[in-house]
């Protein structure tokens, strides 16, 4: 089932096949009112250094107290990946200079991390399930905020982002291709949204990832890697990934050297270039913050949370295939946001038909939310309007056609459906009578093509549109064809 | 010297409580001392007459509307090293130039709220790393002793020697200090006054700038066991702001004073009789013993094993620390900034004119010992070593109810007879660093005097959270000692 | 001799303090005289002892998710030794 580093993975080349290993660091914001180890508010967009407390801006003789929530939170997400949880685990001092980091150290965890070994299952587009190990998961500080463009001369350092906390989640190098590393993020990034432990907002930079890639000739040992930092869309990650590997296995056929390094992805010209940076080799010599105890809790502490933990995707997603009967990559997609699946139990709640209700969802609802750029929940077709297509187009009220421009009607209008079929007559002409009258009008009117179609049967299609269009979409396209069929003497398919 | 500088911190809370002066009367008597005595000493850096004498008259109100509170109107000199809101706090370094804190610790909170009166910010070592208050930014304080027919200086001891020479000097009834290896019980000893490091956690480390925040631990400095005891309940007590400080009652320090010797077992730690002792601390430590014992103490031979290791183990895991914890003074955020051409050109400039001799020794030490390929062979090596110091002292605890030990190797030296050498002036702590180490309390008692006429001290050693039994024997062994010779007044300026 | 010329300047530079070459020759002296006191150390044997995290063992104490502090930028920036409004100034960052 598991299947990684399948055949379909590898880049081929002239000089044989070579395979990605991509491993991610996402820095994930956990929500919560206050920092880390402050009592400072979290949110985004207040005045500079508004948000800070004296412990934030390392004041001489300040002292970090740890926030409760963002340790639950930690844990939270530690049952959310299927991971071990460390009941004991340490604050380490991450020391380095840098005018955002105002303590000189990042309060962090280095040897005992919160969260130890878990794993995140993925279910890709061509059926195939991938498991992605996690290597960890530590609690620590984000620093502050740097803006270059104030001024020519100087930068403005704002401290408002100073000590918010961050879980730091670190993957095995398991992942083998960039859209498995997309899926990866994805699933991260739902699985967060569930538990309500991060809004992965990326645009915010709620969460980023850290992309590790190297390249490899299949079952060779493990190449140099270059870490992308910073990434903050999942269509990005796609593409730097492609360009870091190609750019690897470019330098490896012609001879060359990997340099372990950090880049940064320019999304205007789609490359990865090297941070120019004259910093030397970091050493940042990790030691057990004194100021703070080590962090310790109880096994019931644990199993209190793991009692109170919502529905997370993965199990929502296995009680759609069976109880709906949806495919594993429809069920995937529609659990992905939380909103998505609860929109779909809606209708579905509704009366309507899952598979019917799946695809509605996936492909227009899907589409006109994304076209228009807006947010899912803010779509102006309510569950129930979407319910109330679907029912109308099972009992044939309407047809397929009739129901698209519905939708797009209810969209527009705001109106409800059932009122909008009435006012506007788009009720499907069943009545063969009154589509026989049409089709005669058309046939007679069209004697060429009346040769064509004879010859030719697969031009039928072209009678079939006049018809429609003649009638507004609103005859049965059943009834058009046999009658069609008919008159023009062409047997059926 | 006036009659109200000269009696002890305990007096003149009487003497306050019976209105036979006010508080505005004592302050303005030590504000006057101060200023005529403080050029030679050089133990203030700060003084504070204006806002000391307008708290004084807040006092007198307290008082006559029946509303004392335990401190109320005590005038007291406060180390450098505690932020004290809109008065400047510079930890005895250039690097915090200027700097006016926008809150107050804890502890100096808790003074405030409990109706003490500040006469202003005392000198120390920069960043209480010194032994001899040598290290300072605003020049060495002269201790107010001298040697019998001498008129040569004499250093305080350190860090906290701004503390102990002007409560040594009757420049205040009482001083907050800080102790990381030894910073308030060494200067204690050598100035003839008590000084106590309580048990790591008893008092809060919020709004004392750090040095190395698992040893820095704050108490007071005074004349007498008794007003320390005063002090340091005030002192004392949990802060959710400092997660190291523990949640534990702060026990009645004064009632512990008239426990008595009886049915006390004391422990002689055999490793503290180090190759070339001088004689007159041998002696001190005799002489304690015997006064300990006639009151009724069993005396027991006791072994701490890993004392030796205490001062090396500090001196990795002390530098290492402050290196980290001294990283925030990068000229960005206060203090003073050292232009350069970028960022990293900033920093160095800065931290090269902001920090002294001693401080960058330390902080490079401390860098050293944890960067990569070092770390396990020093500091892990080290903190080791500290779980082994502090298993022999609970063992010996299994045995003894407290340790006695002179406080430091020898009394007082000149100014600038050890400050060549580092690890000579180092040696100053080897006393007193395992208390530190391992977190339990230590209290310096003035004792006797040596050979040169200068004080010297002997120190006890308690379970952790058990400074009432510092406090119990402290007293016995200040009664024995009776009333010491204390240092002519030489300074001030009449 | 453990500490050479290039480690106190790499030190010193991780420490960001610029020291002239005199200090560093002394500095050399200084820390090589501490670095081989303190290998007394490798005297004790250490082997299966923890190395202490904590002074005191006590349950950590958290504290509670609530906004308690900030709301005081102008005293966050009161001590600069440059500011612009309520920023931080310094000079140029080239990342």
């Amino acid at each position: 089932m598991t299947n990684n580093s399948s055949t379909s993975n590898l880049i081929h080349s002239s000089t044989g096949d070579w395979e990605m290993v991509i491993g991610l660091e996402v820095p994930a914001q956990v929500t919560s009112r206050a920092k880390l180890f402050s009592g400072a508010a979290t949110e985004f967009g207040a005045e500079p250094n508004s948000q800070v407390s004296l412990v934030d801006a390392a004041m001489p003789g300040m002292l970090p107290v740890i926030n409760e929530e963002c340790v639950a939170q930690a844990v939270r997400t530690g049952l959310g990946l299927n991971a071990k949880i460390n009941l004991r685990s340490v604050f380490d001092r991450k020391n380095y200079f840098y005018p955002d980091l105002p303590q000189g150290y990042q309060i962090s965890q280095f040897t005992q991390p919160i969260v130890g070994e878990g794993d995140v299952v993925l279910d890709m587009e061509d059926g195939e399930s991938v498991t992605v190990g996690i290597e960890r998961l530590h609690l620590e500080q984000d620093a502050g905020k740097s803006l270059h463009d104030q001024d020519p001369k100087n930068s403005y350092v704002d401290l408002n982002r100073s000590g918010v906390a961050l879980m730091e989640i670190v993957s095995k190098p398991d992942i083998r291709s960039a859209a498995q590393a997309q899926a990866y993020v994805t699933k991260l990034r739902s699985i967060l949204r569930y538990l309500g432990t991060c809004n992965g907002d990326m645009e915010e930079g709620s969460l980023r990832a850290d992309v590790n890639v190297s390249v490899r000739r299949p079952g060779a040992s493990l190449g140099t890697r270059c870490e992308i930092k910073n990434m903050n869309s999942i269509r990005f990650i796609g593409q730097a990934i492609e360009y870091e590997a190609h750019r690897q296995i470019d330098i490896l056929e012609e001879g060359g050297e990997i340099i372990q390094q950090t880049r940064l992805f320019d999304t205007k010209i789609g490359e990865t270039r090297s941070m120019r940076s004259k910093e030397e080799a970091h050493d940042y010599r990790y030691f057990p913050d004194p100021d703070l105890l080590p962090v310790e809790f109880s096994q019931e502490f644990v199993d209190g949370l793991a009692a109170k933990l919502p529905e997370l995707p993965d199990q929502k997603k296995i009680r759609f295939m069976t109880d709906w009967n949806l495919a594993p990559y429809d069920a995937e997609l529609l659990v992905a946001e939380k909103e998505r699946a609860d929109y779909f139990e809606e209708i579905v709640g509704l009366g309507a038909d899952p598979k019917a209700s799946a695809n509605l969802i996936l492909n227009q609802h899907l589409g006109r939310v994304n076209k228009e750029g807006i947010a899912f929940e803010a779509a102006p077709v309510s569950a129930a309007a979407n319910a109330a297509i679907l029912k109308m187009t099972r009992d044939g009220m309407i047809s397929g056609k009739i129901a698209k421009e519905l939708y797009d009607l209810v969209w527009e209008t705001g109106k409800d459906p059932e009122q909008l079929v009435e006012e506007r007559g788009l009720k499907q002409v069943t009545d063969t009578g009154a589509i026989e009258k049409v089709v005669d009008e058309v046939i007679s009117a069209n004697p060429k093509q009346v040769e064509q179609v004879k010859a030719k049967p697969q031009t039928l299609g072209w009678f079939v549109g006049q018809v429609m269009q003649k009638t507004g979409g609103k005859a049965n396209p059943q009834a058009v064809n046999t009658l069609l069929r008919e008159k023009l003497d062409i047997a059926d398919e | 010297m006036s009659e109200l500088t000269d009696i002890s911190l305990a007096e003149a809370r009487n003497g306050l409580r019976r209105k036979e002066f006010s508080a505005k009367e004592i302050t303005q008597a030590h504000i006057d001392a101060i200023e005529t005595g403080n050029e030679a000493l050089n133990a203030y850096i700060l003084p504070t007459p204006k806002l000391a004498l307008k708290t004084a008259e807040i006092a007198d109100k307290k008082i006559s509307d029946n509303e004392a509170r335990p401190l109320e109107g005590i005038p007291l000199g406060i180390k450098d090293l505690f932020c004290t809101k809109d008065v400047r706090t510079t930890a005895s370094s250039h690097i915090l130039n200027g700097f006016t804190p926008t809150y107050e610790s804890t502890i100096t909170r808790n003074l405030w709220d409990a109706g003490a009166v500040m006469l202003g910010k005392l000198n120390c070592d920069e960043f209480a790393m010194g032994s001899s208050n040598e290290t300072s930014h605003f020049g060495n304080v002269i201790s107010p002793w001298r040697r019998e027919g001498s008129n040569a200086p004499l250093v305080p001891g350190g860090s906290s020697g701004g503390s102990a020479a002007a409560v040594s000097a009757r420049l205040c009834l009482g001083a907050t200090a800080t102790d990381t290896g030894g910073s308030i019980r060494q200067p204690a000893a050598l100035t003839g006054t008590v000084g106590i490091k309580p048990t790591y956690g008893r008092c809060s480390r919020w709004g004392v700038v750090a040095f190395a925040s698992s040893l820095d631990q704050a108490g007071p400095l005074t004349r007498t066991v008794h007003d320390a005891a005063i002090m340091l309940k005030v002192m004392s007590g949990y802060d959710p702001k400092d997660s190291t400080s523990v949640d534990l009652p702060v026990p009645d320090f004064e009632a512990a004073l008239s426990g008595g010797m009886k049915g006390l077992k004391v422990g002689i730690p055999k490793e503290y009789r180090m190759d070339g002792m001088p004689e007159e601390i041998e002696t001190l430590w005799q002489q304690g013993i015997e006064w300990l014992r006639s009151e009724g103490a069993e005396i027991i031979d006791v072994s701490l094993p890993h004392t030796k290791y205490a001062l090396p183990a500090y001196y990795i895991v002390a530098p290492a620390e402050a290196s980290s914890n001294l990283a925030r003074y990068d000229g960005v955020r206060y203090g003073l900034r050292v232009p350069g051409g970028d960022i990293i050109e900033q920093y160095e400039n800065t931290r090269s004119a902001g920090f002294g001799p001693e401080v960058k020794r330390r902080v490079l030490i401390g860098t050293y010992v944890l960067s990569a390929g070092y770390y396990d062979a020093y500091y892990l090596k080290a903190q080791k070593v500290r779980t082994l110091i502090k298993r022999d002292f609970e063992q010996a605890f299994e045995k003894v109810d407290v340790l006695l030990t002179p406080a430091t190797p020898g009394p007082a030296f000149a100014l600038g007879e050890k400050s060549g050498d580092p690890i000579e002036m180092y040696l100053n702590d080897i006393f007193t660093v395992p208390a530190n180490m391992s977190g339990l309390p230590g209290i310096s008692i003035p004792a006797g005097l040596s050979n040169e006429g200068t004080p010297l001290g002997l120190q006890l050693i308690s379970r952790a959270f058990d400074e009432e039994m510092l406090f119990r024997v402290g007293k016995v062994i200040e009664d024995a000692a009776g009333i010491l010779s204390r240092p002519e007044d030489w300074w001030s300026i009449t | 001799m453990k500490v050479d010329d290039a480690t106190v300047r790499n030190i010193a530079r991780l420490a960001r303090i610029k020291v002239s070459d005199e200090e560093a020759i002394s500095l050399k002296g200084e820390l090589n005289g501490i670095l081989q006191w303190v290998e007394q150390l490798n005297e004790v044997d250490t082997d299966g002892v923890e190395p202490m995290t904590c002074v005191t063992e006590m349950p950590v104490k958290m504290r509670k998710d609530e906004v308690t502090d900030g709301g005081y930028a102008s005293d966050i920036v009161k001590n600069a030794p440059e500011k612009a409004g309520t920023f931080f100034v310094v000079p140029k960052v080239v990342e």
